[in-house]
């Protein structure tokens, strides 16, 4: 497939994006913010990162950068995105995605190990799962909290669309296995088409030889076998 | 020239945890009437214009797009005059 991460004033992400696909043997490459053409991928990947220094509210000036207007119009013809991280906060910001990241809980930049549980096998990004699955995803971030009102959620939940929730070891979801204090302790949402993703943690930090886990490897394997199997 | 003074607020459903921090500090300072507190943002755009009616649909809409989300936060401003620099 061919995929082209973004790359925002910001972003420290973009590379590791692009590496993991590149790994995978995908034709991958990063697209500066200020371009305007998305050479023609199969996926958008919006990274991790700082855009714009986190101003204003992490995500609200990236969103406005010259490659979204692509990007917008990439989501409005179907096409497929995950957005990590602050990648995340730039979808909500473009309304792409439902709800707002806000401040930890806590307060705390925090960066750890962290258990999800599969909501649901029903995403491009969980394609073959099984629902229950528990991933161990890495997260880092300090405006992770998942806000969304209350009839928006009922919604979102209805409609099967929290995809990731942040768990125990033993997939209980507890307000002790929430890092942040995210709604239902939602980690990572679709859209309404199912075609974009937004998550907090980094599937890209667990998808190397170099590191502890690899259970990355299961999202963005579950995303190559939902396309090779002609959806 | 006219100056926008924009507060942003976090809506009243929203958690502060800025706000309920600073709270704790002061109440360990002593200030043992504090009820709460929340932390909003506060902006100050300048304009090359002087027709205040003219601006504030422009101001309207640009908290409306950029400044504030509405999905967590209210906006209000005022405009003043200010002096040519």
């Amino acid at each position: 497939m061919r995929v082209s991460v973004i790359t925002f004033p910001g972003s420290n992400c973009d590379i590791d994006s692009r590496d993991v696909f590149a790994d995978l043997g995908h034709d991958s490459r990063t697209i500066w913010h200020k371009d305007t053409d998305l050479q023609n991928p199969d996926l958008v990947v919006l990274p991790g990162g700082f855009s714009y220094g986190d101003y204003l509210r992490s995500g609200a000036l990236a969103r406005f950068s010259p490659v979204m207007k692509e990007v917008i119009s990439f989501a409005k013809q179907g096409g497929y995105i995950l957005g990590i991280c602050n990648g995340f906060q730039v979808l909500t910001e473009a309304q792409l995605l439902p709800g707002s990241l806000l401040a930890n809980e806590n307060l705390d930049f925090i960066c750890r190990h962290q258990y999800i549980r599969v909501e649901t096998g029903n995403s491009p990004w969980t394609h073959g799962l099984d629902k229950g699955r528990i991933l161990d995803i890495p997260i880092a971030h300090k405006k992770g909290r998942y806000h969304l009102d209350q009839e928006s959620l009922k919604r979102l939940e209805d409609n099967d669309q929290v995809i990731f929730r942040y768990a125990d070891e033993e997939g209980r979801i507890t307000p002790e296995a929430n890092p942040n204090g995210s709604v239902n302790n939602i980690a990572g949402i679709c859209s309404e088409n199912r075609r974009i993703l937004g998550m907090m943690p980094h599937p890209e930090r667990a998808a190397t030889k170099a590191v502890v886990s690899s259970d990355g490897y299961e999202i963005l394997k579950a995303f190559e076998s939902y396309l090779a199997s002609g959806n | 020239m006219l100056k926008a003074k924009i507060f942003v607020q976090l809506k009243p459903s929203v958690l502060d945890p800025q706000g309920k921090a600073v709270s704790g500090t002061l109440s360990q300072l002593g200030f043992d009437t504090v009820q709460s507190t929340r932390i909003s943002r506060y902006i100050e755009i300048v304009f090359a214009e002087n027709d205040v009616e003219v601006l504030r649909p422009k101001v309207k809409e640009i908290c409306d797009t950029l400044l504030a989300n509405p999905n967590t936060e209210t906006y209000h401003f005022d405009i003043e005059k200010v002096a040519e620099s």
